[in-house]
């Protein structure tokens, strides 16, 4: 399961300026921040547009341009199903209506204990033994009913 | 003695139970008191058989596959150590009807050596393209790629040394290579593979064409759902660095190149070049007006060539085995090989690279045998969510640019994803706009509001409101989109759409047209 840090602000800044020698250092920034606190959080932004010299606004465009950016924290475990085109066709669709229903919450939700989020995903490259999912980073193929409820279990617990 | 076993680190066999299978290697040696060397190779692409397990004997390596760590205590029992004989067994991997029936030039080391390894790469025939660069210099290495007549991979087609040329005309204190490694479209693994697999030749890919056109910086700008890819990257661009291959004069030479890897955020456009090269710069994945040509201003507005991997791990072949060679390959204006992906439900699915021309029946009937459910197979879609939909009666297409583009079709990024008779025609052209209407960049209208009016009109012809009035509404909304938007998104969604219309006109409701079923 992955381990997020509190906010703090020193933290914060000790976490961006390690990529301040790059070209172009925003989006390796913005991976950094979330990989530390588990999403991107607001008070970041004027952090990196002073930062930068850029606006708030240019900062703020740019997290909420990308998917992958997270505006609140996940839960604790991130189920993230295939729905590409290789996966529908080795039947994605019937998979990801049976998470729905194990979890009881749709793509793109949190179940209610605040355990797992399971999210879309368009292709992990896996297309060849479909159908894919994702458990926090772990990658599964060859997904059927029996092993999506083992890894559902796995979130769950 | 050691054994030596190989069991792929690539994220297909990782994901199908490889790592798995390593540790239940080493405890079954271990019970034996055998001692075991197990070296994580790449895959070599028939991704039926992942894990492929290969083990060393006198005779060469053994395969066998699918092996799941269960299956491991039953390998030992049945003298696998030796090649011996067992369920899983295949034989010799190269030998395989799959393997055999390859043209491999850009996958030639790819499941053979451990990818980590720099002197493996180098005794497997690595470098040999970057040291005859040296020699040639640059005005001769772009002469040479275009004797090859190589064109993008990515799917535009455009001649790579054309571009080359440009970029290497063009006077500025800096320039970059970018290798597009965005590979987002569903039913694509080449670039993954081959970035897990002999990560080394795209690095030499990438050297070398920093040499041709006087660039010293390059940028590998991958997807965050490839985080394999990006790890193995990573420890052989160190790898190269340490060995003097990358940096200040590479290989002892007056030429200077370093690279690293950058990456994405789950946006499906940041594949369009100038969107990646946004995104790049710490910018909105926004698609550019062109011209500029990203050959003039590209990267923070600096010449930059922007080539997708399979066209930059071609390129050190080309050098190393000369351009004519390569040409020798394919069929019309699509020269040499092109490694095609075949996927989706498919019983035999995997990377199959061979030279351009071969019929897409033959890819999906003869060599992936069919559908994997056993079902007949209704369509295969083509070069990613979007390609066309080609129906089997089309399957005599020949895999090359142009007679795909005749049929008004694709082969894009060579991923092949098949369907069976379940599949719901409708629907997945309804897909087909609502992926484009949540990866819209959002700069040009036709892509931007089309595609969202896109699925409306396709939300009431599947609840059978005035479907003929629709049909006609959504067939004038794909020409504004394929003629007026900035970029292949919104350009190339009507493929999928008008394809499956065009071909299964009954599932919308549309009676059968005489053209369609010829």
């Amino acid at each position: 399961m992955p381990h997020y840090e509190p906010w703090s602000e020193e933290r914060a800044r000790t976490v961006i300026e390690e990529f301040s020698h790059l070209e172009g250092p925003l989006m390796p920034m913005l991976h950094a921040v979330q990989e530390t606190f588990g999403h991107v959080p607001d008070a970041i932004v004027p952090m990196l547009a002073e930062k930068l010299n850029v606006s708030r606004a240019e900062v703020h465009g740019v997290v909420t341009f990308y998917h992958d950016f997270r505006h609140e924290p996940a839960g604790r475990h991130v189920l993230k199903i295939c729905r590409a085109e290789a996966c529908q066709a080795a039947g994605g669709d019937a998979l990801t209506a049976h998470a729905e229903h194990k979890l009881g919450c749709k793509l793109g939700e949190t179940t209610a204990d605040g355990r797992v989020t399971v999210e879309p995903i368009y292709c992990l490259g896996l297309c060849a033994t479909a159908p894919s999912a994702m458990l926090d980073g772990k990658i599964v193929a060859r997904l059927n009913e029996r092993r999506l409820d083992a890894l559902i279990l796995e979130a769950q617990s | 003695m050691t054994l030596r076993i190989y069991v792929p680190k690539d994220a297909c066999a990782i994901a199908c139970g490889a790592d798995e299978v390593v540790e239940a290697i080493q405890a079954a040696a271990l019970a034996r008191r055998q001692p075991v060397e197990i070296i994580r190779n790449g895959s070599r692409g028939m991704l039926w058989l992942e894990p492929l397990v290969e083990v060393v004997t006198p005779e060469g390596r053994i395969g066998y596959g699918p092996v799941g760590a269960e299956d491991v205590e039953s390998l030992f029992a049945a003298g696998f150590q030796e090649g011996g004989a067992h369920a899983l067994r295949i034989g010799k991997p190269e030998e395989h009807p799959f393997m055999a029936k390859q043209t491999r030039l850009t996958f030639a080391r790819c499941g053979i050596i451990d990818p980590a390894s720099y002197s493996d790469y180098r005794a497997h025939g690595g470098y040999k393209g970057l040291e005859r660069a040296l020699a040639l210099g640059p005005v001769e290495i772009i002469e040479e790629v275009k004797k090859s007549g190589l064109r993008g991979r990515g799917g535009a087609g455009f001649p790579t040394a054309i571009k080359w040329k440009t970029v290497a005309d063009a006077k500025a204190d800096r320039k970059y290579i970018v290798c597009n490694a965005d590979e987002g479209d569903s039913g694509t693994f080449a670039d993954r593979m081959i970035m897990e697999g002999d990560p080394f030749e795209l690095i030499e890919g990438m050297t070398i064409a920093g040499i041709a056109v006087g660039a010293t910086k390059g940028y590998v700008y991958t997807r965050s759902e490839y985080p394999h890819a990006i790890w193995a990257m990573e420890k052989a661009i160190a790898a190269a660095r340490a060995h003097g291959m990358l940096g200040v004069n590479i290989a002892g030479s007056q030429y200077s190149f370093d690279m690293e890897v950058r990456m994405g955020a789950g946006a499906y456009v940041c594949g369009e070049e100038t969107a990646l090269l946004d995104s790049l710069e710490g910018k909105r994945g926004t698609v550019r007006a062109k011209p500029p040509l990203p050959a003039h201003k590209g990267l923070f507005q600096k010449p930059t060539v922007i080539n997708n991997v399979l066209s930059l791990t071609a390129v050190p072949h080309i050098l190393a085995d000369g351009g004519e060679f390569y040409a020798n390959f394919g069929m019309g204006r699509s020269r040499g090989t092109m490694p095609i992906q075949i996927a989706g439900n498919i019983k035999y699915g995997g990377l199959f690279e061979t030279a351009f021309g071969i019929p897409l029946g033959e890819l999906i009937n003869d060599i992936g045998g069919g559908t994997a459910t056993g079902k007949p197979v209704k369509a295969a879609q083509v070069g990613g969510p979007l390609g066309a939909y080609v129906p089997t009666w089309q399957f005599d297409l020949p895999f090359d640019y142009e007679a795909f583009a005749a049929k008004d079709a694709l082969i894009g990024h060579g991923g092949i994803v098949v369907f069976d008779e379940d599949a719901d025609m409708k629907k997945m052209a309804r897909f087909a706009m609502e992926f484009c209407s949540v990866e819209s960049c959002g700069k040009c209208t036709p892509c931007r509001i089309g595609s969202t009016r896109g699925v409306e009109l396709m939300d009431r012809i599947i609840a059978g409101e005035r479907v003929e009035a629709n049909l006609a509404t959504l067939t004038d909304l794909c020409q504004t989109m394929k003629l007026g938007s900035l970029c292949a998104l919104g350009g190339f969604t009507p493929y999928p759409v008008l394809s499956a219309m065009t071909h299964f006109p009954e599932e919308f409701g549309a009676p059968r047209r005489l053209e369609a079923a010829e």
